[in-house]
């Protein structure tokens, strides 16, 4: 600044050493939360670039002598049928469950929920947050059991005549894409909700009395407004669908077979089950390059002010 | 006029379905825990009984489940307020030259998905011997959380005026104790909301303990319920939905109170006046 070549000398070092002062009392303020992340966090996210080259394993001989072996995990990543199938379950749970679903279903519950009866409105929304509450593990079992031979679903079906079907084996992403959206919506339904109460009424109103209807009102002036909480939406939606694994663990295991067997199941599998943890690492960075990216998204859909 | 009113019914009568098949499957939870012979399927239960939630409450096993889950949960969000709140204070406090990126990598942070990491924080855990220890299960939570809390606990101290604090400077107080007993007291809504937020995370999660506990003894409610259902989740649907709803409702009511704090409001405008 100009200013600073007028003041007088020693008002520079007063200014300094209250600078050095702050300087210091912050870093000591911030030291815990550095540590914490530093090891717990960041550490873990750079084992991963390391791991990923290594042939790890976690028994056996590879245990003890960890190699640097390049690409070799990545090509034979690229050769392994089984995670190509996984690529394609994981863009298919997440295009399903989060995108499609959860969004959709978020805002056309939250558009409808707008100006109806307080009371109505308040016991949907406490149903539809029951599920968003209940723990992963949970919504899984609750999700077996109306789905299984037995189950809810079955009665219902054959109340109308309908002939029961093994939901989980005949369906399997079917019904963990139908769990997940249930235990999910809620979330895109409460953003929507902030988002749609901050359109003025004055505006539809108006466009209204113009003669557009209800539709053109909602695709032209609407939509077109909340346009940036959707963004911010689907990939915060898709970020937490990326890392879903209690609930498909704990409802089918990835199977029958390979059926359900999403990125993070197929890593659980080879890291913990086949022993090989530089394999699962390898696939471990291939979803955290994911989850970088879609981040860096996030961050640049929010146009926060720091 | 008909038309209209028919126009109007239609958003009511899909919200009606809708919320009916929201609710089913959890109503089997309800039903089937007060049921003496619960089935896979929804039935109003002939007689109600008890007996599934004392059961389920007086085997100790899983009653230390349910400690331990209690001792991680709380472990955690304790550490994860006290480490935020100092760290959200030069933060929100002072002009710092790394404040701006630091933000920005904190945000960024809040959005990664933690099972990404979960294999190498296996190793890790090995590496510094920390494998099978509840503590270090704390320690990696608390990490997983503090981006998220530090990001909510900077913009809640953000909205703590500057003069009250000042104020306790001229009496003669440091700036911890400025920070503890001036700043941290109007927050309590937020680190509440926090703490809250924090809680429910762990208490819920499942994969963490699943990677980083072996022993059985040291299993947190959420991985003995896991097994619970392995073992005998196919013939004992009652006492499941008991032991799935006593573990449900820390979260339900937890998040009933964390409402009541949002809906008050940050009436700290008030503050800065009185």
């Amino acid at each position: 600044m100009n200013t600073n070549m007028v003041v007088s000398p020693t008002v520079t070092i007063k200014e300094n050493t209250r600078k050095d002062h702050t300087l210091v009392k912050s870093i000591l303020f911030l030291l815990p939360a550095w540590i914490l992340l530093l090891v717990f966090f960041v550490g873990p996210i750079l084992l991963t670039f390391y791991f990923a080259f290594t042939n790890l394993a976690l028994t056996g001989t590879e245990a003890k002598n960890v190699q640097f072996i390049g690409f070799q995990n990545f090509l034979s990543m690229f050769e392994d049928p089984d995670f190509r199938i996984s690529v394609v379950k994981t863009i298919v749970f997440l295009l399903f469950s989060a995108v499609i679903g959860q969004q959709i279903l978020g805002f056309i519950l939250a558009v409808l929920m707008k100006e109806k009866n307080k009371t109505f409105r308040r016991i949907i929304g406490i149903i539809v947050l029951a599920g968003w509450v209940t723990p992963e593990i949970v919504v899984a079992f609750c999700w077996v059991a109306f789905l299984s031979d037995n189950g809810t679903l079955n009665l219902l079906l054959q109340h109308i005549g309908l002939k029961p079907v093994t939901w989980l084996y005949t369906f399997p992403m079917v019904s963990v894409v139908v769990a997940n959206i249930w235990h999910g919506t809620a979330f895109s339904m409460l953003v929507f909700q902030a988002a749609l109460d901050d359109v003025p009424k004055s505006v539809e109103e108006a466009a209204m009395m113009d003669g557009a209807s209800r539709f053109q009102v909602m695709f032209r002036i609407v939509l077109p407004m909340v346009k940036g909480s959707i963004v911010t939406n689907m990939v915060l939606v898709t970020l937490q669908t990326l890392g879903v694994f209690t609930l498909i663990f704990s409802m089918t295991g990835g199977g029958p077979g390979t059926s359900t067997q999403t990125l993070p199941i197929f890593m659980y599998n080879q890291a913990f089950v086949n022993y090989q943890l530089g394999y699962g690492t390898a696939i471990s960075l291939i979803l955290l390059v994911i989850g970088i990216g879609a981040s860096l998204i996030y961050i640049r859909s929010m146009k926060v002010n720091l | 006029m008909n038309r209209y009113k028919t126009e109007k019914l239609i958003p009511y009568i899909i919200l009606t379905v809708l919320g009916i098949m929201f609710l089913l499957p959890l109503l089997w939870v309800l039903f089937a825990s007060f049921d003496p012979n619960a089935q896979q399927a929804l039935k109003m239960p002939s007689s109600f009984t008890v007996n599934n939630f004392t059961s389920i409450l007086t085997d100790p096993a899983n009653l230390r489940s349910f400690g331990i889950g209690l001792f991680i949960s709380l472990g955690q969000a304790v550490l994860v307020v006290v480490v935020a709140v100092m760290a959200a204070y030069p933060l929100s406090r002072y002009a710092l030259k790394f404040k701006k990126p630091f933000m920005y990598t904190i945000l960024f942070m809040t959005a990664l998905p933690i099972t990404a990491v979960m294999v190498p924080v296996y190793q890790l855990f090995i590496y510094i011997n920390m494998q099978d220890s509840l503590i270090g299960t704390i320690l990696f939570l608390t990490a997983s959380g503090l981006p998220y809390a530090i990001w909510m606990m900077k913009n809640f101290m953000d909205s703590v005026p500057l003069e009250l604090e000042e104020s306790a400077w001229i009496d003669g107080a440091s700036v911890w104790a400025g920070l503890r007993k001036v700043v941290a007291p109007l927050m309590i809504p937020g680190i509440c909301t926090v703490a809250i937020f924090t809680f429910s995370g762990s208490w819920g999660n499942f994969f963490v303990p699943y990677i980083l506990i072996q022993t059985p003894d040291k299993f947190p409610a959420s991985v003995t319920i896991f097994q619970f259902f392995g073992n005998f989740g196919m013939i004992e649907y009652g006492k499941l939905a008991a032991f799935s709803l006593i573990y449900t409702m820390p979260s339900v009511i937890l998040y009933m109170f964390s409402q009541r704090f949002m809906s008050q409001g940050f009436s700290l405008g008030g503050a800065s006046k009185g």
